[in-house]
């Protein structure tokens, strides 16, 4: 009797947790505040994978570096024969001539000490230096793009608006994000796959762009092109600028981009801010280079190439281009939440409409009621009375499932509701192993009550071991799998551990309960 | 109510031949298709590629879609009806493995053109073809290793052979890995894996794990050859289908394996071919009702439960039933195989 009793406590323990962790999805906003999520095929949303270009970051620190040592050797009038960037990832130097070779090495220790020398061939006072980024600096530049493109995109995500979004790091290189419920989702396409380095150029005006085009592209400067489109014939227009390679100024300095609208000709377009150290650097360009023009490049592309009129102080400065609001505003989020340390890569998009994954819940409950109800009829028909208690049992389990995918706040996918499903089918198993035991125990000429201990002591073993082994495929599932296959095995999981529970202790419960005390003589089984 | 009497006693067993050779052609017919196929038709999840849901609010023909997919350059793609012919809904695969911008405003653009309906883009996939490569290893893993896990605990529960098992296990792992070092295809490796698996369960006598592992590359290679056949496509969905098969196929050869432990301690002197086919008989009342009960809703999941879920419940229907046969076929007879060698020598 006393065991009973402690049976019963569990069972009810067990059955009010569950349901109150069911309440919250039931209806929303009751304590504990834990739903059942849906998965992105139940409820539509995006699941993307982007591998993160690291290489073109270092690509762009070797730049970076070329350019910063072509200045150096530029102001110091060292004459060089060639400086280039090899494969996006060597610098390779030219000298001719004893002065030059002394003043560069020279530089070369000062400034640039941190720079590996991968060949150094001096022949007839010509030296040729082949230069590159040592491999700790590089790795560290893998690990830092990972890092900060992990953060700008949950920065864009945040201001984007999007509940309840999943951005994690995948791999060495590779960024997942599950974004539920995103309706208009090229636009969030956009927005995060944007890289947005922002640039403030000088154009180069001592040379001819007619020339470059032509494809005598002075060192140290580059074509690119002004995309513009008329609104009144709708044809995109291309303007091609000379631009310094170098930046004078980033979005590294920006400290807010908002949106506003030209008061004139009711344009948007996106105001920026810098901190005082950009101020302070766009006030003094502004002020050496009046008269000329500068231009504002975002992902290679020119948005406007104004003269200078004047020293600008303050540290603002206006990006116009024919943008809808629209434009704008993700223009704004994109330079707010700083650029992308490097370009990433798409490599794996899964997006659901919300119409398709209503059809889809729909149908899959509808499968399961018809499938369980099947279930239900049958075993009453086959075990009589035992058969209720299966019956129950099943609900039982079914309503563990449901309570532990909140506990434990699992998502439940498609693949996951026929896990339930399945469960359903094999919930029954559990008991129709007892059940048959049972039964053999009674053909043997055992009474009532010793057949039911009997039955139960012998399947207890034969249920473990064969759950046990279905565990350990659900487990595997759920490390190899992805998405909703994991979603399968949670349910799969819950499902076996839930229906070890309503099979040994729940239906063993019920039955002890009907024999306890009473002289049966018959067993309805 | 009673399906099966209690004293029944069919020969299982005597017939073990005649479905050893009925299996032996289930599996050479795998091989054939496979062969005849080129390999299993890897879906977008494995082979890279896009695939696009689309659903029209009238009929419409596949002429006009496939007009408005040419027009957009995704013309080589192959569009197929998907679901209940009166939900209007398309499945397209193509081969395009990269993302595009704008393609399902375009192709709505373009579809509602061409087809005079309103086109609704319900679902784009798009896997580049190096993360279909991942995926394809990690499927391959994961069926690899859920069959040693439960092979070891096979081995470990019915024989009490925990350290030889563990032993195998680490040495395949290892032998694995080191192998994976030399870039050979992962699906030659795993199948080197396998092979080893059985010589070794073999050598060492373990029979109840060689048994129930033999029963599970057939009902896995089985229904593997069954997608091939109907030229149904692999995806990540029927990769978890395949696992559930394995432990269901599982469950039901463990019960037969824990019902022949029992009656082998109750009466040790009988010969292991009457015990097995005594075994199988015992439970067989069980088993028929089991695999009735889960056959019944995945047939409830397979009718009713839409596109998406179609093929993942067709291929657990194949497995429950061919799990169910090997477990009484398969698995068991291949305890017998060690007696024969004993009586020889």
């Amino acid at each position: 009797m006393k065991r009973i009793s402690w049976r019963l406590l569990l069972i009810t323990a067990v059955l009010v947790t569950a349901a109150i962790y069911l309440l919250p999805t039931l209806r929303p906003g009751t304590w504990p505040h834990k739903r059942i999520n849906l998965g992105l095929d139940l409820q539509g949303g995006m699941h993307l994978l982007f591998k993160v270009d690291r290489d073109k970051a270092v690509a762009s620190a070797v730049d970076r570096t070329a350019e910063d040592l072509r200045a150096e050797l530029r102001r110091q009038r060292v004459q060089h024969d060639l400086l280039e960037v090899r494969e996006g990832r060597l610098i390779a130097v030219e000298l001719r001539g004893q002065k030059p070779i002394e003043t560069f090495q020279e530089i070369l220790d000062k400034d640039f000490i941190g720079l590996r020398i991968v060949e150094d061939r001096t022949q007839d006072e010509r030296r040729s230096l082949t230069l590159s980024l040592p491999d700790k600096e590089i790795a560290h530049i893998h690990q830092l793009a990972v890092a900060q493109a992990l953060e700008t995109i949950r920065n864009r995500i945040d201001q984007f608006g999007v509940s309840e979004p999943d951005i994690r790091r995948q791999g060495d290189d590779q960024i997942l994000l599950q974004l539920p419920g995103v309706k208009d989702q090229q636009r969030a396409k956009e927005l995060i796959g944007r890289t947005a380095l922002l640039e403030f150029r000088l154009v180069d005006e001592t040379h001819d762009l007619e020339a470059a085009l032509r494809g005598e592209v002075p060192a140290g400067s580059e074509v690119l092109y002004e995309i513009s489109r008329d609104p009144q014939t709708n044809r995109s227009l291309k303007t091609p600028h000379l631009l310094k390679k170098r930046a004078v100024l980033t979005g590294e300095y920006l400290t807010d981009a908002r949106v506003q609208i030209d008061s004139q000709y009711n344009d948007p377009y996106v105001s920026i801010d810098f901190d005082a150290k950009g101020g302070q650097i766009f006030e003094r360009v502004t002020g050496e280079n009046v008269k000329k023009r500068m231009a504002i490049v975002l992902d290679g592309n020119v948005y406007s190439a104004p003269v200078i009129q004047e020293r600008i102080s303050g540290g603002k400065a206006r990006i116009t281009g024919n943008f809808t609001t629209e434009e704008a505003r993700d223009l704004a989020i994109v330079l707010r939440s700083g650029a992308l340390p490097a370009p990433l890569i798409l490599e794996e998009e899964r997006s659901v409409g919300p119409s398709l994954g209503a059809e889809s819940i729909r149908s899959g409950m509808i499968s399961m009621i018809v499938g369980g109800l099947l279930v239900v009829v049958f075993m009453p028909i086959y075990y009589r009375r035992a058969g209720l208690i299966a019956d129950a049992a099943l609900l039982v389990n079914i309503l563990l499932i449901a309570g532990g995918l909140a506990a434990f706040q699992a998502t439940l996918t498609m693949p996951g509701i026929a896990g339930i499903i399945l469960t359903i089918g094999m919930a029954v198993d559990a008991n129709v192993l007892i059940f048959e035991r049972i039964r053999e125990e009674l053909t043997l000429g055992k009474p009532p009550r010793a057949a039911v201990d009997a039955g139960f002591d012998r399947a207890t073993l034969t249920i473990l071991d064969a759950n046990v082994t279905t565990l350990i495929a659900a487990l595997v599932l759920f490390q190899f799998g992805t998405g909703p296959v994991k979603g399968f095995a949670v349910t799969l999981s819950l499902g076996v551990v839930a229906s070890l529970f309503t099979a040994l202790v729940l239906s063993r419960a019920i039955f002890e309960q009907t024999l306890a005390g009473r002289k049966v003589e018959h067993l309805s089984i | 109510m009673q399906f099966i009497r209690p004293d029944i006693n069919i020969d299982f067993i005597g017939k073990r031949r005649l479905a050893y050779v009925f299996s032996a052609l289930l599996l050479l017919a795998t091989v054939v298709t496979l062969v005849w196929h080129q390999g299993p038709r890897y879906g977008v999840d494995f082979a890279g590629g896009t695939v696009i849901q689309l659903k029209f609010d009238r009929p419409v023909s596949l002429d006009a879609i496939r007009a408005g997919l040419s027009e957009i350059g995704l013309g080589q793609g192959t569009v197929q009806r998907f679901g209940e012919h009166e939900d209007n809904e398309y499945l397209v695969r193509s081969d395009l493995a990269e993302s595009r911008d704008g393609l399902a405003q375009e192709l709505a653009r373009t579809l509602d053109g061409r087809t005079g309906a309103v086109t609704d883009v319900q679902r784009i996939e798009m896997v580049g073809p190096q993360v279909g490569k991942d995926l394809q290893n990690k499927a391959l893993f994961a069926i690899f290793f859920s069959m040693l896990f439960i092979a070891i605990y096979i081995s470990g529960r019915f024989e009490q052979r925990w350290t030889v098992a563990a032993l195998i296990a680490a040495a395949l792992i290892g032998a694995v890995y080191g192998l994976s070092l030399f870039k050979v295809g992962i699906a030659w490796l795993i199948l080197a894996g396998l092979i080893v698996t059985l010589i070794l369960f073999w050598f060492l006598e373990l029979r109840y794990a060689m048994g129930a592992i033999v029963a599970l590359i057939h009902d896995v290679g089985i229904t593997i050859g069954v997608f091939s056949l109907l030229d149904k496509e692999f995806t990540l969905p029927i990769i978890a289908a395949l696992l559930t098969i394995i432990g269901y196929s599982l469950n039901d050869t463990i019960i037969i394996f824990d019902r022949i432990r029992e009656n082998l301690r109750k009466n040790p002197r009988n010969p292991l071919e009457t015990t097995v086919n005594r075994s199988v008989n015992e439970t067989l009342s069980r088993t028929i009702l089991t695999s009735g009960t889960t056959l019944v809703v995945v047939l409830a999941l397979f009718t009713l439960g839409g596109g998406i879920i179609h093929d993942f419940a067709f291929a657990l229907l194949i497995g429950i039933l061919v799990g169910t046969y090997s477990s009484i076929y398969v698995a068991s007879p291949i305890l017998l195989l060690w007696q024969k060698r004993a009586r020889r020598t």
